[in-house]
């Protein structure tokens, strides 16, 4: 009998998923404004990219006020414990079907990898897309604002870092959704919030 | 009021009309008359009439208060240019003291910027090259009389030419030779061709009298260069009657702007300089009343300096370094006509077998080699080259040391790549080849037309040409000449296409786009550090083939597991 826990509530969910399809649309268009190829055309891609921005922040928004008033933001403070086993388990225990060394509970719901990588996400690649992104956004008011110095070559250059920085997560991170109790739990669980474990 | 950097001088482009001048100590005289001379250089002056056509049959109606036509003062049998001028200035008392202070009549002008002496009288271009020693065919383009040598007065209130402008008959036409006067009697024109220009009708001519027009402004500004188109690109014949397409303030059947809609005047300064133009204008609106000396001719002056909607708020981003030419006027020589690109004067004088003239044409049917000045190349709808420009330009003039080693750019167009005073600009870079005194280090100046033995064209004898330019200009010639290579820029700004036609954002924001090369501004889709992109791709690239082969194993161990 396979045992169930409710692991991410609904607006969880929402925000998710809508974040991934944000995130990929806005990778999507950003590297098109990069030059790396021609998709929408270069106009569209900077009016779309400039419209999901906007969303996304809409949306995070609402994720911070949700994180704090339900002190689910705990759930991303650091910690090394089972990290050395989550690892392992990655590099070899999964090859060989050795038991998951992680069991979520509902105030545990991320391994110690994946609290260490989202936390990573949240201080680190999303507020230099966010600050870099906002100050790419305002360009013209950077007289007005006193930080007429910045130049956007570097801010741009900031802004790419903190895309390729998301590529490799999201592809990571894609990939390690196949890596839970069994290949689908953690995508079962981030569509219907029930997670399955052994 | 107007500064002399605001005033204008729609002059400077008449200067491939071939022009010179002043330079003390010239005794040059070329005679005044049709002849051989003359008959050459109808190419180079082919201007001054030629526009009437399309126009014509809708001339508007004049909404003037005064109708010239019933004028005591004009109702004489005019015999001379000089006669109608002194009629105009019984009413216009004013006038010709105020034309007197224009480049338009001094055709010199004092860079504040640089204190290079400018002015048609004294730059050396690389069309015609030079007004020196050529003032009789030069000063068809002149607005006054008489103007055949040195010794012309510049205090002459009666040799202002005040019908030049103000015609509106489109029957006004001074003829290259007779050193700014049109031709009072019947005349073989062009020279030799069998047919006969009537002696010019100064009464009705003077008795019709209005604004200015594209046509009486275009009469000099669109044949700039020796002929029609030749030298701006964004300034010819077909800006008379211009389509939508082709411009759209100037559009006969929209706006209909004549040029001194833009180039406002006062006083008879026209606003607007080649010499010193205006390359950044940070100020919004100019607003009626106001002047703070600011020049009027720019975009900005009626357009401010964030124009588009709020729909596009990133198009107004690109104000700070960018001026408004370089997307609003993607392609110049839009209309029928293409501008010359380049000269090279070094294979003039080549002569057939029988010793005579030698024409050649392209397959388009434009003259691409003549013995009188060599070998030219033309082109339409032709990208600009672009560079940051603060609107200082900087001359190689006259005795300016011209060594041959070096391309010789003959003007230099100013600017910090990235810097608040400067933007990117369209230009038309026109280059070629013209002759430099290998000794005295300096371009040199060369005798063109004239009815005498030294005059390049009849004579094609390099040496007695540049001998008399040069002494003409109160100079030395070594004796010793050589052809340098030589480029001049010139604005674009005329020929504003409709919004539609505007450049793309992709034209620029790729790699390879219009943009490529210009430094000082980062552009997305152009710019990206080589660096970054190639190890951040890399990484990616590591990153997927790390999780395939991962999942690769895990599948396949799985499968033996089972």
């Amino acid at each position: 009998m396979t045992e169930r826990i409710y692991i991410f509530k609904r607006f969880e969910r929402f925000w998710h998923w809508s974040q991934a399809l944000l995130i990929m649309f806005m990778m999507t268009t950003g590297f098109e404004v990069h030059g790396l190829y021609t998709l929408f055309g270069f106009e569209n891609a900077v009016g779309f990219h400039t419209t999901a921005a906007w969303a996304l922040i809409t949306l995070w928004i609402f994720a911070i006020f949700w994180h704090f008033t339900t002190g689910e933001w705990k759930q991303y403070i650091p910690t090394l414990d089972k990290a050395d086993a989550m690892l392992k388990y990655y590099l070899t225990g999964i090859f060989t079907h050795a038991e998951h060394p992680f069991r979520q509970t509902t105030l545990t719901k991320h391994n110690p990898l994946q609290r260490l990588a989202y936390l990573g996400v949240k201080l680190i690649i999303n507020p230099l897309l966010w600050f870099s992104g906002l100050l790419y956004l305002f360009y013209s008011s950077w007289n007005a604002w006193g930080i007429g110095w910045l130049s956007l070559e570097w801010v741009a250059t900031l802004h790419v870092i903190g895309a390729f920085m998301m590529l490799v997560f999201f592809i990571a991170h894609v990939y390690l959704a196949t890596a839970g109790h069994t290949p689908t739990s953690h995508i079962k669980a981030m569509i219907t919030g029930w997670e399955e474990l052994d | 009021m107007m500064s002399i950097r605001n005033t204008l001088l729609l002059a400077l482009c008449m200067t491939g009309t071939m022009l010179v001048t002043t330079i003390a100590g010239a005794n040059v005289q070329p005679p005044v008359a049709a002849d051989n001379a003359v008959a050459e250089t109808k190419a180079v002056q082919a201007p001054i009439k030629t526009i009437s056509t399309a126009s014509a049959d809708k001339e508007k109606k004049s909404n003037s208060t005064a109708d010239h036509a019933k004028f005591k003062e004009l109702q004489k049998d005019f015999k001379t240019g000089p006669e109608v001028t002194q009629a105009c200035l019984e009413c216009h008392t004013e006038a010709a003291k105020q034309v007197h202070k224009t480049k338009h009549w001094t055709w010199e002008y004092i860079n504040p910027a640089t204190k290079q002496k400018l002015g048609k009288k004294n730059v050396i271009n690389n069309f015609c090259t030079s007004v020196t020693s050529n003032q009789t065919f030069c000063s068809a383009c002149h607005v006054g009389y008489g103007w055949s040598d040195d010794n012309f007065d510049f205090t002459k209130e009666e040799s202002v030419d005040c019908v030049v402008c103000h015609d509106t008959t489109g029957k006004y036409k001074k003829l290259p030779g007779l050193s700014g006067h049109p031709n009072y009697e019947s005349m073989e024109w062009p020279p030799h061709s069998g047919k006969f220009r009537e002696a010019t009708d100064l009464t009705k001519i003077a008795q019709n009298v209005g604004k200015t027009s594209r046509k009486t402004c275009g009469a000099c500004h669109f044949y700039g260069g020796g002929g029609n188109a030749v030298k701006h690109g964004d300034l010819d014949s077909s800006l008379v009657n211009p389509k939508h397409y082709l411009d759209v303030h100037m559009e006969t059947e929209g706006l209909d702007f004549s040029c001194a809609k833009c180039h406002l005047s006062d006083s008879h300064q026209v606003s607007g300089s080649r010499y010193a133009p205006t390359a950044v204008d940070t100020n919004g609106v100019l607003m009626r009343g106001k002047s703070d000396g600011r020049n009027p001719t720019t975009c900005q002056a009626c357009h401010g300096d964030r124009p588009h909607k709020a729909e596009h708020p990133k198009l107004n981003e690109h104000t700070d370094k960018i001026a408004c030419q370089t997307c609003h006027i993607p392609e110049y020589a839009r209309g029928p006509l293409a501008t010359k690109m380049t000269w090279d004067w070094s294979t003039a004088g080549r002569l057939d077998e029988n010793g005579h003239r030698v024409q050649v044409k392209g397959s388009d049917g434009r003259t691409i080699y003549d013995s009188k000045k060599g070998d030219f190349t033309y082109d339409r709808y032709v990208i600009p080259e672009y560079v940051w420009f603060n609107g200082n330009i900087k001359y190689t003039l006259f005795g300016d040391k011209v060594d041959g080693k070096d391309l010789v750019k003959i003007n230099e167009f100013m600017g910090t790549p990235g810097a608040p005073d400067s933007r990117i600009w369209p230009v038309k870079t026109f280059r070629g080849k013209q002759p430099y005194d290998v000794a005295n280090e300096t371009l040199a100046i060369f005798h063109t037309a004239g009815k005498d033995d030294s005059a390049f064209w009849g004579n094609y004898d390099w040496d007695k040409a540049i001998k008399w330019g040069m002494e003409a200009a109160g100079a030395d010639y070594s004796g010793e000449f050589k052809f340098v290579e030589t480029e001049m820029s010139w604005p674009i700004t005329h020929m504003v296409a409709p919004k539609e036609d505007a450049l793309s954002c992709k034209q620029c924001h790729k790699k390879d786009g219009r943009l490529e090369g210009v430094e000082g501004v980062y552009i997305p889709g152009r710019d990206a550090n080589p660096w970054i992109d190639k190890i951040a791709l890399l990484i990616a690239l590591l990153t997927l083939i790390g999780v395939l082969i991962h999942g690769a194993i895990r599948v396949y161990m799985n499968k033996r597991g089972e």
